[in-house]
This record gives structure tokens, C-alpha cells and sequence, in this order.
């Protein structure tokens, strides 16, 4: 049908040998995060995606990704990053590709783990139906979400999880709403586990990893994922920004089990907010109201003590 | 063989489930459905077909619907769904992701009117808006006709040297919502007619990667180019698939276009679905009358053999295409595509009718006052828009 100007691609050759010689020539099965990917220094996905790797103990998970800054990871064709079977997905599709990944293992007897991982633009904004439905499916996934507030990919606008009064490419005063309390509606799916976890607590991180792990059905977790480029923060000061915010009292650790019983894992510790905000230029703003965070602070850790102390985890959970 | 008086809905319905049943000797069969009138019947019926090794997931969306598909097909198994009209546009994405993956997926597209305004009458523009998509795409005539082309696609779409989805379109209500008998395939020929399903890029432990992401301008060129390649295979394999389909069902489903009575015919009118039925019967009473005029059925779009399509006129001096879809600012989409495969033709006087928009009922009569027209036309003009509604 189509005339040739220069030679044909030859897809014609798909045996055996061939394929194994040319993944041999680039594959190296290490790790779900190998070295050479694109991450920017500092980037909170780094550590992340070692950490998920450990806490899945040995267990090879298939990578479900989105468009975000995890899938640019990867790098560019032929090569990538990730060391385990991965997918690129459309925007808005992971939790619903990795439904019918996990589907087809589970019908050939296969327990590897199948992983979404997604930015906060693929949770919070455009793929919260297609979340919401994976999760009253009670599909057998772990989702997380590497929580950035911000598209770090399209250069950083602000998403539904950019916190109040931060400047972004799109919120060039401030950002005029709150974030998005993405726990609370993942809770109210009463899926068997919800998490947040965080980048300075390691041993925090691998057990919820591994709860997650043991846990059957759909496993929400949400990481505070610092972002230099998008944040104007130092690399070097990235998890030191995530202590700070656990800290303050900013990101609570905490799980929700069935989406009913509650537990806190770490309390604040008097660590001063400023610790948090001062590092990072995106809060350097006029619309910045600190006595307004501390006040949304406070709201929030009366709910949370609230709910504990009203529905609190079992022992077993 | 079964014979049965089943819907055009059920029968596709059945058809889809025996395929993905027949592969439970490998790696089973999945897809994600949601329903839209009028495709509705074909995924209840999948909902309630009991897999051996297989699971129909009911998702929240047309998009998700595509998008479990997708997913289910890079774990290896066979993955169909169905889908119309505006599930069609909306589900968009995730179809140009399929068709660029190189996943084998089977689609019914029951066709419909894109709204608003709402109509949810016959029309191809939504099957047709999806042409580029890097799909197969079929049109389909009758129940029968639905039946093995299913059948034929999942063939293809699965050979190793073609590796493209396939969209099998049929009218909604006219077909998909009127009875007819069938030879509904029975399981043990369908075992034997599809191989099992093998993903050659399936998600692989041992040889760990990224389907899917980032590639630049040469790696992207040559993608695209491998489509086309895969495309330009799509005949052969086709003709092995229904020479196979003969030796196991007893009977030899349509190819890319029939050419019928056009051997001598000065005049042929192009047509696709049921509306290529309606022509027929107009052809075959003119012929008895004397008259030379043909007809060319178009059952493959995609790929579009535009030197077949030359061919199949012969020497007919005058074609006139029956459009049921309309491309604003351009006209007839199977026009232009016909226009292409006869530039080589400028004796040929070719005129579009866009004719049966939004479910228009076309009559014999209409197609009669189409053929009058073509044969005493002194030249072409821009598409006819051929009022047939009441
Ligand atoms: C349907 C669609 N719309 C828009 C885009 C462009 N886009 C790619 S990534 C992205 C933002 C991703 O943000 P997030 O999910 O937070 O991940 P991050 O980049 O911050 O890691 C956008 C808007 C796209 N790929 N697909
Ligand atoms: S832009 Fe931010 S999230 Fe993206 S790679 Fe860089 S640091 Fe990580
Ligand atoms: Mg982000």
C-alpha cells in the first residue's frame, strides 16, 4: 500500500533468539528502581520505589504507571528503569489496566503483586473515578500514590492536592482552596487498607508495605513525596521537609483499616511548622496565612484523635 | 452446527464468549464492559456467561472498559468488549492506546448516532471517527455476517504478523435488535478454529521492560511504520483465516469487498452494512430490467485496499457511495477514501450520497432514486445530502 523511500523496518523477525539477544543487551533484573533513571536529585520517588522494593521482601510486582513523572523514569526505548514488568498508561487508566493485569494473574495462579504507582494529578484529579471504581470493585491492587502536590511533569501546575495559598505555575498568587482530603475519601470506600506513609520513617514505610503486601483486595497508600524542582526546596533537605511535616502535625501517619477502624502512628512532636515551609520557596507568598494552617492543623488532629478514639484499630489489623 | 433465531446482540454476545471460553487452554480470557444503547445486550450477556477462565469486569466507565482490556491483554489473555456512539468518543483514548500497544483486542461497535443532540439511531461516524486509530475495522451486513466476522477478527487480529486490535461494527436496532436465524458457533469448532492467544510482548519477569513509554522521533517513526507493515499484511492473513474458516464451518464469510454484477457494469454503487442489503435487492431488480449496474460491498476499512478496491469496479464509468456518516467540512468518509483508491481512474465520475443520517430509514425507493440520479448526472458535484427521513 504505502511506497518505501529508504529501508523497511523488519518487524517480520519475532523468534526467540532474537528477542532474548536484544533484552539481553539492556536488561538487568535488580530492583524495581535501577540506576540511570531521570529522576531529578532529591526527588521523593527515589527513595520510594527502593523502599517499596524492600518492603515487598523479594516479591516481583508488575509496575502499573500513568503519565506522570514515575513513568518518565523509566527513560527513553529501548532501555528502563524499572527492572520489573511495567505500563505505561493513558492519564486517567492505571487503576483500570492494572485491573485486568491483576484479573488474568489471578486466573493463572499467580501472586505477584500488581503496583500502581501514580503521581497526585492521577489520583486526586483525573483518575479519581476510575480509582474510586477500582476501589469499590475491591480489585486486588496496591495503588499509592507519590503525593507531590503538584503536575511535576507538565513543568508544575497545581493539582487538587496543592495545599492552600502555595504558588504554582497556574496559582501564581496562591493557591485559593485547600487540599484535597484524598484518605478520607478513600476510607469512605471501606476498602480493607489505607495508609500514609512517610519518607523519614523507614521502618514505619516497611511495615505498612508489608501490611499492604499481606493484606488481600484494594490497598491505598499515599506518600508525601518531596519534589525540589516543584517545591524550590534543596535536595539535600527532602526527607529532613518530610520529618518536618510529620512533625508539625502537617502529614499524619496513620492507617484505616476496612475504612472504619483507625490508627494513629505517630504524633506530633512540637517540631515548629515554619521547620516545614521555610525550605521551600513554593510557600514564599503573600496569600501564605500561617496562623490559618496551624488552625487547619488543629482541626485536623481533633478528627483524627476523634475517629481512633471512637472506632479505633484492632490488635490484629 | 446450532441454528438458532437469536438477536444481532446476542449473537455477537455468544460469539465473543465461545472465542474467549475457547481460550482456556492458555491464558484465559478478560475484558471490562459498560453498558450504552444499543450495544446493552452484549454485555449482559457476557456478564452472564459462565468462563471456565475468564472474567467480564463490570467498570464505571467506557474508557476503564478499554482500559481493563488493555490490561488483560498485556497479562496474556483474549480481551473483547463492545461499545457505541458516545461510549465510543469517550472511550477514545484508550482505543488509539490498544491499536498503538499492538494488543489483538476485539471490539463490537454497534453503531450509533454521536450526540447531542441524542439520537441513538444507526450512524457510522462513530465507528468510522475511530479509523486512525491503529484498528482493523470490519462492516457488517447481516447476523450471519456478524458471527464469522468475530470469529475471522479474532484470527487476525491475533496472528503474529498482524498484532492489531479489530473493530467489528454492526447497525444498531437494524441488526443488533432484530431477529434472524443463525449458525451460532458451537464451542468444539471454535476450539479449533482459534489458536490460543500468545501476546509475543506479554508482561514478562524474565525479561522485565516498559510497554509503552517514552521514545523519540526515529523510535516513533519506525512504531508507526511497523503498523503500516503490519496493515499491509492483513490480506494474506485474512485469506488463510477464512480459507480455515471453510475447511472448519462449511461456509466462507465475505472478504474485503465483494464486487457483485460488476463484471460488465457500467454503473456500481458502494455500500457497507444492512444498507449494502437494501442496494443489493435494488441491483438485482434493475439487472432482471436489463439494466448494467453493480454493486460493491465494503466489508474492511481498515486496512482500506485501495487497489482492490479499483479492481472490484471494473470498468464501471459511473460509482456513487451510499454514506451513513458525515465528516463536517469534508462529507462521506468511505468517499474520500474511495476518491484516493481511484485517482487513477479519471474516467470514472464519482459522486457521494449522504444518505441515512442518524438512522434514516433507506429504502429500496431511495436507493432507485439514487441510481437515477448517478446515471443521468453529466458530472460530479460535492456530497448529495439524500433526504430520506418521513
Ligand atoms: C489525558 C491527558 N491529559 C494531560 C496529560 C498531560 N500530563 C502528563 S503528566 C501530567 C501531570 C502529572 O501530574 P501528577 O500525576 O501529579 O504526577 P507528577 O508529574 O507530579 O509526578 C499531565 C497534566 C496527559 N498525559 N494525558
Ligand atoms: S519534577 Fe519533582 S517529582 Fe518529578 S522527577 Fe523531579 S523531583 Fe521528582
Ligand atoms: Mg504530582
Amino acid at each position: 500500500m504505502s511506497a518505501r523511500t529508504d529501508t523497511p523496518t523488519n518487524n517480520s523477525d519475532f523468534s526467540a533468539a532474537k528477542c532474548e539477544a536484544l533484552t539481553n543487551q539492556y536488561v538487568r533484573s535488580d530492583g524495581i528502581l535501577r540506576p540511570g533513571n531521570t529522576n531529578c536529585a532529591g526527588c521523593g520517588m527515589s527513595l520510594g520505589l527502593q523502599w517499596l522494593d524492600q518492603g515487598l521482601e523479594g516479591e516481583k510486582p508488575t509496575m502499573v504507571i500513568p503519565a506522570c513523572c514515575g513513568i518518565v523514569t523509566a527513560g527513553g526505548f529501548p532501555t528502563s528503569a524499572y527492572g520489573v514488568p511495567t505500563v505505561a498508561t493513558t492519564f486517567a487508566s492505571s487503576p483500570a489496566v492494572a485491573t485486568g493485569i491483576a484479573k488474568v494473574r489471578e486466573l493463572n495462579g499467580e501472586a505477584n503483586p500488581t503496583v500502581c504507582w501514580t503521581g497526585d494529578g492521577g489520583t486526586y484529579d483525573i483518575g479519581m473515578a476510575t480509582l474510586s471504581a477500582a476501589a469499590e470493585r475491591n480489585e486486588n491492587l496496591i495503588y499509592i500514590c507519590y503525593d507531590n502536590e503538584i503536575y511535576g511533569n507538565t513543568g508544575g501546575q497545581r493539582s487538587s492536592a496543592t495545599p492552600l495559598g502555595v504558588k504554582t505555575t497556574t496559582t501564581v498568587q496562591g493557591k485559593a482552596e485547600r487540599k484535597k482530603d484524598v484518605m478520607a475519601i478513600m476510607a469512605a470506600h471501606r476498602i480493607p487498607y489505607c495508609a500514609t506513609l512517610s519518607l523519614a520513617h523507614r521502618e514505619d514505610f516497611l511495615r505498612k508495605i508489608k501490611k499492604a503486601r499481606q493484606t488481600r483486595g484494594f490497598r491505598f497508600l499515599l506518600i508525601l513525596s518531596p519534589c525540589p524542582t516543584g517545591w524550590k526546596s534543596e535536595p539535600t533537605d527532602s526527607v529532613e521537609l518530610v520529618r518536618a511535616a510529620v512533625g508539625c502535625g502537617l502529614f499524619p501517619l496513620y492507617e484505616v483499616f476496612d475504612g472504619v477502624r483507625y490508627r494513629i502512628n505517630a504524633r506530633p512532636d512540637g517540631t515548629p511548622l515554619d521547620r516545614y515551609l521555610a525550605g521551600q520557596k513554593r510557600y514564599k507568598s503573600e496569600s501564605i496565612d500561617v496562623g490559618l494552617i496551624h488552625s487547619q492543623i488543629r482541626e485536623q488532629w481533633a478528627c483524627l484523635e476523634a475517629l481512633e478514639r471512637s472506632f479505633p484499630a484492632r490488635k490484629e489489623d | 452446527m446450532a441454528r438458532a433465531l437469536v438477536t444481532g446482540n446476542n449473537a455477537a454476545g455468544h460469539t465473543l464468549a465461545v472465542a474467549g471460553e475457547a481460550n482456556r487452554v492458555a491464558r484465559g480470557c478478560c475484558g471490562g464492559a459498560y453498558p450504552i444503547t444499543p450495544q446493552t445486550e452484549i454485555i449482559e450477556f457476557l456478564r452472564g456467561f459462565k468462563f471456565t477462565k475468564g472474567e467480564i469486569v463490570p467498570v464505571e466507565s467506557e474508557h476503564s472498559a478499554m482500559a481493563v482490556c488493555i490490561g488483560a491483554s498485556l497479562a496474556g489473555a483474549r480481551s473483547f468488549t463492545a461499545s457505541s456512539a458516545n461510549g465510543l468518543t469517550y472511550m477514545t483514548e484508550n482505543v488509539f492506546a490498544a491499536g498503538f500497544y499492538r494488543l489483538p483486542i476485539v471490539m463490537i461497535a454497534v453503531n450509533r448516532t454521536v450526540g447531542p443532540p441524542w439520537n441513538i439511531w444507526v450512524d457510522q461516524g462513530d465507528s468510522l471517527a475511530l479509523r486512525d486509530a491503529a484498528w482493523m475495522q470490519f462492516y457488517c451486513e447481516s447476523h450471519q455476517d456478524l458471527v464469522d466476522t468475530i470469529l475471522v477478527a479474532f484470527r487476525v487480529a491475533e496472528d503474529r504478523r498482524v498484532l492489531l486490535p479489530a473493530l467489528v461494527a454492526e447497525d444498531g436496532f437494524i441488526l443488533s435488535h432484530t431477529t434472524m436465524v443463525v449458525d451460532l458457533p458451537e464451542q468444539n469448532l471454535v476450539d479449533r478454529y482459534l489458536p490460543p492467544c500468545r501476546v509475543p510482548h506479554q508482561l514478562s519477569f524474565k525479561h522485565p521492560g516498559t510497554v509503552g513509554g517514552l521514545t523519540w522521533p526515529r523510535e516513533t517513526e519506525h512504531h508507526r511504520r511497523e503498523i503500516q507493515e503490519a496493515m499491509e499484511a492483513v490480506p494474506a492473513v485474512m485469506r488463510e483465516a477464512l480459507d480455515e474458516f471453510e475447511k472448519i464451518f462449511g461456509r466462507r464469510p465475505h472478504g474485503a469487498f465483494t464486487a457483485e454484477q460488476t463484471e460488465d457494469a457500467e454503473v456500481v454503487l458502494v455500500a457497507c452494512n444492512t444498507m449494502a442489503r437494501t442496494v443489493r435487492r435494488v441491483v438485482e431488480a434493475r439487472r432482471a430490467k436489463g439494466e448494467k449496474v453493480g454493486l460493491v460491498k465494503v466489508k474492511m476499512f481498515r486496512p482500506f485496499l485501495r487497489e482492490e478496491f479499483a479492481k472490484a469496479i471494473g470498468s464501471a464509468k459511473r460509482v456513487g457511495v451510499l454514506d451513513r456518516n458525515h465528516s463536517p467540512g469534508s462529507g462521506g468518509i468511505f468517499w474520500t477514501e474511495i476518491a484516493t483508491s481511484l485517482r487513477q481512474r479519471p474516467d470514472v465520475l464519482l459522486q457521494d450520497y449522504l444518505v441515512g443520517l442518524g438512522g434514516g430509514d433507506v429504502l429500496p425507493r431511495h436507493v432507485e432514486e439514487i441510481l437515477d440520479d448517478l446515471k443521468a448526472r453529466k458530472q460530479s458535484e460535492e456530497p448529495i445530502w439524500k433526504e430520506v427521513a418521513a
